[in-house]
């Protein structure tokens, strides 16, 4: 056990799985001699050469449609995205190929796409996004949003086992900013089952990344017992852990630093709404990114992000309902 | 001014042997060729008789190019055919029942019904289902060839796109990622002179879609494709290449689409004398003349093949027409994938 970053986490648990299994390859832009824009694979070309962790050309069709044909023959790749956003550009290898191949195919494709996303740093529209419910609405793909560092090595574990295409959001905000207890061992944090980051018996946040910590300033705010639900994967999602947490509080606030329409947060209070409605003693209140793209000013992404002020304001008109 | 190497058309019976191709190997590309045509005409037959749901596409005048490009394929070798490389498939030994099965979206087909037409593939032939959005599954064969690579296997991949695909940038990453890394893989560009109903001129601007190969760092080859032989002489000669490590090849099989995009396209676009002057270079007919002219292919010889291939077709039909529907309990099956599913002939 050792702290360590967010950051220095997902590299430990990618550079222990490529020890433990010679399938496992990287393949990306800058993450060979460079070790990735973010440093998550710095050292790692030293280590397994260049045929494990492959320079590619500006080319994120071909990282993902390479990374598809190399998973189905029987590899194990790891790619990277130097950011989040520039995934559009693999959009039709990971949605159209790599998540309906299995189902109409009969081939599995085990993938685990690695995806620096988030903002919080004046990245602008296309260096901050988050763009995990446009993935998690289709069927065949993973999606994977640690917020701890512990998390986040048992995830990244987790997504390299499994045989389905798994993305990867990992968050930049966190990368450097978050430190924690870390296992040296190897271990496998499930994909879809939740985390209480913190009990609470009075209202429940539910909510995944960088919001956990969002969360846990703004519950610090208000007088009240906060419970802290930290999804950390959200397809599959756990909805047993969210059911749980709504019927013991009551009071339930989602909260997402994606855009409010069409964001996860809208399938998680339709859920609550379905199925805990008569525990609920409000209705289900959502906090989230207003629908316009990630600004570049700093003033404009303040008001972009929710913040911890936004986020406190939330839990006390719900705990004054 | 053309950069890619023109092919010399197929020449004689010696030519054919120097090539690795024996009698029998010569009558059986021709089986394959007239299963591939015999398929398809079913196929419309069964559309017209409302078996088949959704649309139906055939790769009428493709046969020799398909056929020609998966008889040069090693066994361990993979590939992702087209729509219109129905050839591909029966080459490397896909059942014509489980095809006619999959036409009428019956459980038996290789996708179960899940999905239609030539979207299908059998992964013990080596093969890998081709999606709509064409050339998606050229940067995937660039990734086969990637893991062969890196496995340092003597496997090749062999990519399949139309010249309307070569437009799209999939096309473009795939083949210089591949030139980059000089990795094991074939592109065969099918360029059948129409996507649906855009015409050459309106696709791209170089004589030959094969001269791109120069600006990926590697070979471009024109040839006819329409001769079977000569079609195999290339592909064998390019896939025999990226397997010693020589890297990637760029083989354009010239072919006209002898029907339209599909079934319900009456290629109105297509000047009739295009289709009279492909017509006398049909690839079946070209073939089986040059059977008779150069391996003696006698007239019993040819009747036991044509025979044959009626009652495989037959047989298959009756097959598959007895295929039940797909169970509706087993629409959400397998749309993630458990460890076990990795037991596939790929995944091993």
């Amino acid at each position: 056990m050792a702290e360590k970053t967010y950051l220095q986490a997902i590299s430990d648990g990618l550079r222990q799985e490529m020890r433990r299994d010679k399938r496992v390859f990287v393949l990306g832009e800058d993450v060979g001699v460079y070790g990735g824009a973010f440093k998550v694979t710095l050292g790692f070309q030293e280590e397994f050469g260049a045929w494990r962790v492959i320079d590619a050309p500006l080319s994120e069709t071909a990282i993902m449609g390479g990374a598809t044909g190399a998973a189905i023959m029987g590899l194990r790749p790891v790619a990277e995205m130097q950011f989040a956003d520039f995934v559009s550009c693999a959009w039709d290898h990971l949605v159209t190929v790599a998540a309906k191949q299995r189902w109409r195919a009969g081939t599995p494709v085990p993938i685990v796409l690695r995806l620096p996303s988030g903002g919080g740093f004046s990245g602008g529209p296309f260096h901050s996004q988050n763009p995990e419910s446009s993935f998690a609405h289709i069927p065949g793909l993973k999606c994977v949003c640690p917020a701890t560092p512990e998390d986040a090595k048992g995830l990244i574990t987790a997504a390299i086992e499994d045989p389905n295409p798994v993305l990867f959001f990992e968050h930049k905000h966190l990368y450097r900013r978050i430190k924690g207890e870390v296992p040296d061992d190897r271990y496998v944090t499930p994909i879809g089952k939740a985390r209480i980051h913190q009990e609470g018996d009075d209202v429940s946040v539910i909510t995944w990344g960088a919001m956990v910590y969002t969360a846990e300033e703004a519950a610090k705010q208000v007088d009240a017992s906060v419970e802290i639900v930290d999804l950390r994967t959200i397809m599959p999602w756990d909805r047993q852990a969210v059911l749980d947490s709504a019927r013991k509080t009551s009071k339930v606030l989602v909260l997402h630093e994606d855009t409010r329409t069409g964001g996860f947060g809208a399938e998680i209070a339709a859920t609550i709404a379905e199925e805990a409605f008569e525990d609920l003693d409000a209705p289900v209140k959502r906090i989230a990114a207003p629908d316009c793209p990630v600004p570049f000013s700093p003033v404009l992404e303040k008001a972009f992000i929710p913040q911890v002020d936004d986020v406190a304001r939330g839990l006390k008109e719900l705990i004054s309902y | 001014m053309a950069i890619a190497r023109q092919a010399e058309p197929s020449g004689s019976l010696d030519e054919a042997r120097d090539a690795g191709l024996d009698r029998e190997d010569l009558f059986q590309i021709y089986r394959n060729m007239l299963v591939t045509r015999g398929v398809e005409e079913r196929g419309h037959i069964l559309y017209r008789q409302g078996k088949i749901p959704g649309s139906f596409y055939t790769g009428r005048g493709n046969e020799a190019a398909a056929v020609g490009v998966a008889s040069a394929m090693g066994n361990d070798d993979v590939g992702t055919p087209l729509h219109r490389d129905m050839g591909v498939h029966i080459t490397r030994g896909v059942e014509p029942w489980r095809i006619f099965a999959q036409y009428m979206g019956r459980a038996d087909g290789p996708t179960h019904g899940k999905d239609g037409n030539v979207h299908m593939a059998d992964a013990n032939l080596g093969l890998l289902a081709m999606v709509s959005h064409l050339p998606a599954m050229l940067p995937v064969a660039v990734g086969c060839a990637l893991a062969f690579r890196i496995r340092e296997e003597k496997r090749v991949a062999v990519a399949w796109s139309g010249e309307g695909a070569m437009a799209r940038g999939d096309a473009h990453e795939g083949m210089n990622f591949a030139g980059v890394r000089r990795l094991p893989v074939v592109f065969i560009c099918d360029n059948n002179q129409w996507a649906y109903s855009t015409p050459t001129h309106l696709e791209y601007a170089v004589e030959h879609l094969a001269d791109r190969a120069q600006a990926y760092g590697f070979d471009g080859v024109v040839v006819d494709g329409t001769d079977v032989l000569a079609v195999y002489r290339e592909a064998k000669r390019a896939i025999e290449k990226a397997r010693a490590g020589g890297g990637p090849t760029l083989i354009e099989c010239q072919t006209l689409r002898m029907e339209g995009h599909a079934v319900h396209d009456d290629a109105f676009y297509v000047p009739k004398e295009l289709f009279e002057r492909w017509a006398e270079r049909d690839p079946i007919e070209r073939y089986r003349t040059w059977l008779r002219e150069n391996a003696e292919m006698r007239d019993e010889e040819e009747e036991e093949i044509t025979a044959h291939v009626k009652k495989l077709l037959s047989d298959a039909l009756q097959r598959a027409d007895e295929s039940p529907q797909p169970d509706p309990a087993t629409l959400t099956d397998g749309v993630y994938a458990t460890p076990e599913d990795l037991d596939t002939p790929h995944h091993k």
